[in-house]
């Protein structure tokens, strides 16, 4: 049986260092699975976003609302954000432990960029649109929504976070490598997610 | 101090098990006092807001915090032997489950102590549990202590799924996997798709009533019926998966003492998944009377009924299974006798609810009741006596008092059909659940009479069930490996309790049911499929629970947010989340440690490996 803290099969580290260990493959399975429930979580608060979107009583409507410009910009910035995490995992893999932390830290900084927008935009809503969290059924589902995201935005750079301190103190071994790859499963994830949002929300709510 | 940083699953399932016989009581209690106040017309024992408050609480504490840890008790204690694994997948998030579960489950029972408990029902319902209708704490307590226990269950999920899908032992494939493992995984991954949801729902409904949201409130744009539906997209799933592993129990105990094989495995395994499959697609037949359409209700009651087909399997499977075995009556297999009519005669009932027409006699009244129960405490908690007899041993390496369990078993079960049969005639006669009396010359002053003694009668035998356990923790363990003498599964090929590593040489599978294929060809052992070496186990540690202290604080301190206290010191505190933001510390603080200090956990020698683990 292979422990995890062997540092490495026969003393050097695989190819696929995340999949060394039986721990690591647990860790990326029990990953996989959790996003099954992580997907049913954000497809529940689609489905009540869509059945509350009309709702906005006499508050102000998604048209009044959002500026796609805006939304757009923060919607490269995370697309960007999630091809840096494919570099950072291309580098473990040629295990190359100081690009990985380059990218890794271009991912979190691009992540920070995304949150600063989404916080700049639920500001404005706020403060000079008159469109807060009690306004309107519709609002209530749209903070709960893209809040929702914006949460998982900041836990992810909060790990990443961790998991850079981490590289730099242990380095890549197969134990951090099942977490970083890990962490950049969840990082697509969230960037899925807001494909859907910046359609279901945004695009939506202009069209229609 | 060792219980509260054990990472072993067994002693987890322990936890699990005394945590559970706690809510269980505190349930018991509550349902005793609701048929006393039933007892008679214009009895006035209890106040209608305490009666509203004691339904919500019986039906909450009985399905989220009685039965469900009873059941990952077992799933702890038994399915890693019974896959031959050493542990389960991640023994550290096994711990956090279990101390989630725990400290969601004071929270909600704190509401008796502090200033009112939920009295929306159960289900609670909108508009009911708004801030309009229910404006103590009461419902905060539900959404916030469910939404941490839940947490637990989910984490729970995901680990038996993995454990099932990476750590079989060599030749059990998924076709040669006991009953009970399977209908633990098809439970896991029901609960991986249903907990979200309701996950989503406790929140909007905590957003509502905290941070004033409009989810659910009409004025506002919200929608009452949406709270139905995510409820009921959660909650009739998870009546399955509070029924499969009674299932899976059952399957394990007849074939044992009926010295046969399961009859017809596979189409058990088939049966189980299609259940779980059509479990999510009939949440609906809840919500008939809510004016969904004709269309829909019609879709949603046929859906229902299909159900029946794979239930029926299951049913003729282990009627089979006896036929022409030799069947032995102990107290085990009462229990698993018991519930095949009792949970037939509850799905008969189900049956009939699922007829939209129907329903709308149906509907609220006292047929449901009898209906639920049936198939709760008829099917599932026969099923967990059945189980908690037939593993006792394992778990505890001492038999069960047989007499004694017998005498139980009559005590339940005639008690159970007493308060319960009736009820169905209540129901047809009109009498409405959830109201607090009823007036006299109705014809439903002796039934009800009746199901009141019906419910004492249950009780003496809860309590018999526990003097029976106290009597027998008085004896030495000694229970033989395979003390039923006729066990087919892993786990009975190793020592009562078994070690803290499980298996000292993970066995090889060589067929379904591999014990007794070995026992068969003459073997008293299981035939190793690794040489003797050291084992790594994980080490213990107090995170987990910390980690559920923290969520606990900050449940409180979120929940009393809005609170006006007496004290301007309590108000600083409270009204700018300052408990909150200390518990999240505590709960992120303890994540951090997690990850940056490496826990090498430890190896048991190969000449250490003789000694027995879990005492008590
Ligand atoms: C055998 C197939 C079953 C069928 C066809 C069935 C059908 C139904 C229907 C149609 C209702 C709605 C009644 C109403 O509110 O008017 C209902 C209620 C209920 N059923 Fe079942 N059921 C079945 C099995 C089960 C099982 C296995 C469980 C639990 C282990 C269960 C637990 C419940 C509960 C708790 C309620 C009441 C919910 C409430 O508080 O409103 N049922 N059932
Ligand atoms: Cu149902």
């Amino acid at each position: 049986m292979t422990s995890p803290h062997t540092e490495a099969v026969n003393g050097q580290l695989p190819h696929e260092p995340e999949k060394a260990t039986l721990e690591g493959r647990n860790k990326v399975l029990g990953f996989w699975l959790f996003l099954g429930g992580e997907a049913v979580l954000f497809g529940t608060l689609f489905a009540t976003f869509l059945a509350l979107r009309d709702q906005t009583v006499e508050g102000p409507t998604a048209n009044d609302l959002f500026h796609l410009p805006l939304v757009g910009a923060a919607t490269f910035i995370l697309l960007v954000s999630s091809l840096t995490s494919v570099f950072a995992i291309q580098a473990m893999h040629k295990h190359n432990v100081k690009k990985l932390i380059s990218w890794l830290i271009v991912t979190v900084i691009l992540g920070l960029g995304f949150l600063s927008l989404e916080i700049y935009e639920f500001y404005e809503y706020v403060v000079h649109k008159n469109f807060g969290m009690t306004t309107s059924a519709f609002s209530s589902a749209f903070y709960t929504l893209v809040g929702f995201h914006g949460a998982h935005v900041a836990f992810g750079i909060a790990w990443i976070g961790i998991l850079i301190g981490q590289l730099y103190k242990k380095g890549l071994t197969v134990v951090t490598a099942p977490k970083i790859y890990v962490s950049a499963i969840y990082w697509h994830f969230i960037d899925v997610v807001w494909v859907f949002i910046f359609t279901v929300v945004y695009l939506l709510g202009k069209v229609v | 101090m060792d219980w509260i940083t054990t990472v072993d699953h067994k002693k987890i399932a322990i936890l699990y098990l005394m945590a559970g016989a706690l809510f269980f009581g505190i349930g018991g209690i509550e349902a005793i006092l609701i048929r006393i106040q039933l007892m008679e017309p214009y009895n006035q024992i209890v106040s209608t807001q305490i009666f509203n408050e004691l339904i919500t609480m019986h039906g909450t504490t009985m399905i989220f915090l009685g039965v469900m840890p009873i059941i990952f008790a077992f799933m702890n204690a038994i399915l890693p032997l019974q896959i031959g694994a050493r542990d389960v997948a991640f023994p550290f998030l096994n711990a956090l489950g279990f101390w989630t579960f725990l400290f969601g489950g004071i929270l909600l029972n704190l509401s008796w102590l502090m200033g009112g408990a939920p009295d929306a029902g159960w289900t609670s319902y909108v508009p009911l549990a708004s801030t309009a209708y229910s404006d103590t704490h009461g419902v905060d307590f539900y959404t916030i202590g469910l939404q941490i226990a839940g947490l637990g269950t989910l984490i729970g999920g995901i680990n038996f799924l993995a454990t099932i899908i990476t750590m079989r032992a060599p030749g059990m494939s998924f076709m040669r996997m006991p009953m009970f493992a399977w209908t633990t995984f098809i439970t896991s991954a029901m609960i991986l798709f249903a907990f979200p949801a309701i996950t989503v729902g406790l929140v909007l409904l905590t957003f509502d009533r905290i941070l004033g949201a409009n989810f659910f409130s009409i004025e506002g744009g919200g929608n009452p019926v949406l709270w139905q539906h995510i409820f009921w997209i959660f909650g009739h799933p998870e009546v399955y998966i509070l029924i499969l592993p009674a299932f899976g129990i059952i399957s394990e105990v007849i074939p044992t003492f009926s010295r046969k094989r399961l009859f017809g495995y596979s189409s058990m395994v088939f049966a189980t998944i299609l259940i779980a499959f059509l479990g999510f697609m009939v949440w609906a037949h809840h919500m008939f009377t809510t004016g969904l359409g004709t269309i829909a209700n019609a879709l949603f009651s046929i859906s229902t009924m299909l159900i029946a087909v794979p239930t029926g399997i299951k049913i003729f499977n282990w009627l089979f299974t006896m036929w022409g075995g030799q069947i032995r009556f102990t107290t085990a297999n009462l229990y698993a006798i018991g519930f095949l009519p009792t949970f037939v005669m509850g799905g008969v009932t189900g049956v009939m609810l699922a007829s939209a027409p129907a329903d709308f006699q149906f509907h609220d009244t006292y047929f449901v009741v009898a209906h639920f129960h049936y198939v709760i405490v008829g099917g599932l908690v026969l099923g967990i006596f059945a189980g908690l007899t037939y593993w006792w041993p394992k778990m505890f390496g001492r038999l069960l008092n047989e007499t004694l369990g017998k005498i139980t078993f009559w005590f339940f079960i005639i008690g159970f059909h007493l308060t319960f049969f009736v009820q169905h005639f209540l129901g047809l006669l009109g009498m409405q659940r959830r109201v607090a009396t009823y007036a006299p010359d109705q014809g439903l002053d002796e039934l009800n009479y009746i199901s009141t003694i019906g419910a004492l009668l249950m009780g003496v035998g809860v309590i018999l069930f526990l003097i029976n356990v106290v009597i027998t923790f008085r004896k030495p363990a000694d229970a033989p490996n395979d003390p039923w003498e006729d066990g087919r599964t892993l786990e009975w090929s190793i020592p009562s309790p078994p070690p803290e590593h499980n298996f000292t040489q993970i066995p090889l599978v060589r067929g379904l049911d591999a014990w007794w294929k070995e026992k068969m060809a003459g073997n008293t052992k299981m035939t190793p499929a690794e040489p003797l070496g050291p084992i790594h186990m994980p080490s213990a540690t107090p995170l987990p629970f910390l980690m559920s202290v923290g969520i606990f604080i900050a449940g409180l301190g979120f929940m009393f947010s809005n609170d006006e206290f007496g004290n301007g010191f309590m108000n600083f505190l409270f009204n700018n989340y300052i408990v909150v933001i200390i518990g999240l510390l505590i709960t992120f603080g303890s994540m951090a440690a997690r990850s940056l200090f490496d826990d090498h956990g430890w190896h048991i020698d190969p000449e250490e490996l003789e000694d027995k683990g879990a005492k008590i």
